[in-house]
């Protein structure tokens, strides 16, 4: 005798349990009052000096602290401690991106209510990062001069999960022939309305701006307001 | 490549699932939106793997792909977009990131055998 299949509805996200560790992280994080920055970006796009420089930025005036992801090494935790900020790192071994539930892992022990500001660096990778949640404030993408202008249209997706764009590396625009106005069409071509910074990690231009925004996005949280940059 | 995570969190939350139902599991309807950031012939590629030795072992993937379907304010109407490298309204040319779909990485049902 045969039965015909039935068709049972679900309806569920596959990644529901990331979901749900990342709503369990943005509850933590809005209950102890921290700010929460993730940043991702293709393998040597600069995210590492760009952190050190931005804690380095915050160290005196804030309770600063960093979580960095990568598949392997310890290397980025030790540069990112010269800034003197508390930093973990997060191994992933085979695994190319965060998610919600490493987070949680490696936020075991620290006390969140005691932080102005956590930065969470992802593994360097523009495509596998952007199906999770990380229960983040605000995402940052950030792309390099010597990447082309053309990387916002190769990679809509991370883009469009991102709330801003970060142009690393200014000072090598000239050497590499980088074409400001290109760059900016491609982020706006995927992300209508996405805010652009343009910055040197290594020269500091652009870096006082990034610094405002961030504090703006902290006053903004505190205050209950959402951080209203995205568009 | 992240599908294989995909796949392994798609065949917790299938048992989840079927065990609330019993029977044996022989589809899987997923639906999958073109900026879920994930590749559904290397999902096909990953569950296989993903569900050998479980109670899922052997039940196809049945994947329907969903456009970017966006806001248009000019229009007041949903557009579905031409191309995730181009966001703007496909009939007035209006620049938007307003994304109504497009985003789903959704296990929708399953077919069941008793």
């Amino acid at each position: 005798m045969s039965h015909e299949p039935r068709l049972v509805e679900v309806r569920k996200n596959i990644l529901k349990q990331n979901d749900l560790n990342a709503r369990e992280l943005r509850r933590r994080f809005h209950e102890a009052g921290v700010f929460v920055v993730s940043l991702v970006s293709s393998p040597g796009a600069g995210k590492t000096t760009l952190l050190e420089k931005t804690l380095t930025a915050l160290v005196s005036r804030y309770r600063v602290a960093a979580l960095v992801g990568d598949l392997a090494t310890e290397n980025d935790a030790a540069r990112l401690a010269s800034s003197g900020a508390p930093v973990r790192q997060i191994t992933t071994g085979t695994v190319c991106h965060l998610e919600a539930a490493m987070v949680q892992q490696g936020l075991d022990g620290w006390e969140l209510d005691r932080l102005d500001f956590l930065f969470v660096e992802n593994v360097g990778n523009l495509v596998c990062p952007a199906s999770y949640d990380l229960g983040e404030s605000l995402r940052f993408v950030a792309v390099s001069v010597t990447e082309g202008e053309d990387k916002p249209r190769k990679y809509p997706t991370i883009f469009n999960t991102a709330d801003i764009a970060v142009i690393t590396k200014l000072d090598l625009a000239e050497a590499v022939g980088f074409d400001s106005a290109a760059a900016l069409a491609s982020v706006q071509a995927v992300r209508p309305g996405m805010k652009v910074l343009q910055l040197s990690a290594k020269t500091g231009q652009g870096m006082p701006e990034l610094i405002e925004l961030l504090e703006a996005g902290l006053a903004a949280a505190r205050s209950g307001v959402e951080a209203g940059v995205a568009p | 490549m992240h599908e294989l995570s995909i796949a392994l969190s798609l065949v917790d939350l299938a048992q989840e699932e079927a065990e609330k139902h019993g029977g044996r599991v022989c589809a899987l309807h997923l639906r999958i939106g073109a900026l879920a950031g994930v590749v559904p012939e290397a999902l096909m590629a990953s569950y296989e793997m993903a569900c050998a030795a479980t109670p899922l072992e052997g039940s196809r993937l049945v994947i329907e792909n969903i456009p970017v379907v966006v806001y248009c304010s000019q229009c007041r109407a949903e557009r579905e977009l031409g191309s995730v490298q181009d966001f703007c309204c496909a009939e007035c040319g209006t620049p938007t990131c307003q994304i109504e779909r497009g985003r789903e990485l959704e296990l929708v049902a399953m077919e069941i055998e008793q």
